[in-house]
């Protein structure tokens, strides 16, 4: 049975843009991920592209035409079958995404240690900030699911994001020149994380200083429904009431409006006030409450009189 | 003696110099160190005003442009961008 997102996990993804589960894949199945791919100590490698291509050629990561439906994309008990089967991943899928998603690309992401830079002769440089594929308006979204096999280490220069980006709408590489972003996160974990984004979050890979290849696999579904409350199919949310603003009592509660009202060090002071309307907007669609409100954002400049 | 440039960029929490640093890059064309996307997690100076002080040259800054009608509410790049510089001059 999959797991159904909680409403504070959909909340968290809506300001957020992200959610992970530590170590949420089984030993035996990263493992059974790790020997279809090949994988091996960094002394038996010779050269990157020599590795990635015996990886291609030789893995059981079937080559799926843009568009399949995920539930016939990956062969029966094969390692990803089992990983995006997994209650919790196919729980988070079917609550962002819907039950019937199609897969739009995959790819499995190698970062390579120093020494093979020296030894190409080349520059060991990050990968410099992206919103992946082009500028996206629309209001649906896709998700990207990253799955990492083995343990990342902050050495490792795990995956760098910025948690509350997602909603801007940048082109691509547009957001290169920000080498760094006040909050930005790297991921390190343990083997068998699994790591959630919607399709807009800033996000570039890191440089890795180890001696240990680091992989990431990613696939990026789209849905084929639209994506109002299929985290909680009796419909059961109900938006919290007005709250008194500025002139107000000191509550300790955290509630979903404190989530979704989240400030980011990197939002500059004008535009977070826009940020935060984005994720109303975003709430009231996967909600479907159309005149919902958190901290009376959107009712203040919806009262137009004239 | 040759002259070399370098060049920070800082984005700012609002479009005045005092304003918190957000975001920076820095670029050595002394080739003295390479920068790179994510080495740092806190900013070189606190604010703009911060750099000025320390002898950055300002020689940059993004304009105040109106939202376009119908696109008040479209959030993008960062928007308060400043270009400093300093020449080093050496045997490079």
């Amino acid at each position: 049975m999959p797991k159904l997102l909680t409403t504070e996990q959909m909340a968290e993804f809506a300001s957020s843009g992200c959610l992970f589960f530590e170590e949420l894949i089984d030993e035996q199945t990263n493992k059974e991920f790790l020997d279809d791919i090949g994988h091996t100590s960094v002394e038996n490698v010779e050269s990157v592209q020599t590795y990635f291509d015996n990886i291609k050629s030789t893995s059981s990561i079937p080559r799926i035409p843009a568009g399949t439906p995920l539930k016939d994309s990956y062969p029966k008990n094969s390692p990803l079958e089992k990983i995006l089967k997994n209650e919790v991943v196919d729980g988070a899928i079917k609550s962002l995404v819907g039950s019937n998603p199609l897969v739009d690309h995959q790819a499995l992401h190698l970062t390579f240690p120093t020494k093979y830079f020296k030894g190409a002769n080349q520059r060991q440089m990050s990968q410099q900030n992206h919103q992946d594929s082009t500028i996206d308006p629309r209001s649906t979204f896709d998700i990207q699911v990253f799955y990492f096999p083995t343990e990342v280490t902050k050495e490792m220069g795990g995956t760098r994001y910025h948690p509350g980006t997602h909603l801007r709408v940048v082109n691509e590489f547009g957001i290169a020149k920000y080498q760094n972003i006040k909050g930005q996160k790297s991921i390190v974990c343990k083997p068998g994380t699994v790591g959630i984004f919607h399709n807009g979050l800033w996000h570039g890979a890191g440089v890795n200083f180890s001696e240990e290849i680091r992989y990431m696999f990613k696939v990026r579904l789209q849905p084929t429904e639209k994506q109002e409350l299929l985290w909680d199919p009796e419909k059961k949310y109900q938006p919290l009431p007005n709250r008194a603003l500025y002139w107000s009592d000191e509550v300790k509660e955290v509630t979903i409006n404190d989530i979704l009202m989240r400030s980011y060090p990197w939002q500059e002071a004008d535009t977070n006030r826009l940020d935060k309307i984005n994720v109303v907007k975003f709430w009231r669609l996967l909600t479907g409450h159309k005149k919902m409100d958190v901290d009376y954002w959107l009712t203040r400049i919806e009262n137009e009189l004239y | 003696m040759a002259k070399r440039q370098k060049v920070l960029v800082l984005y700012l929490k609002f479009p005045s110099l005092e304003a918190e640093v957000i975001s920076w890059a820095t670029f050595d064309g002394t080739g003295k160190k390479l920068h790179m996307t994510g080495d740092s997690d806190e900013p070189p100076y606190p604010t703009g005003l911060d750099a000025l002080l320390d002898g950055w040259r300002l020689f940059q800054s993004s304009q105040a442009i109106p939202e376009y009608p119908g696109q008040e509410f479209r959030t993008s790049y960062l928007k308060h961008e400043f270009f400093f510089e300093k020449l080093e001059e050496g045997d490079f």
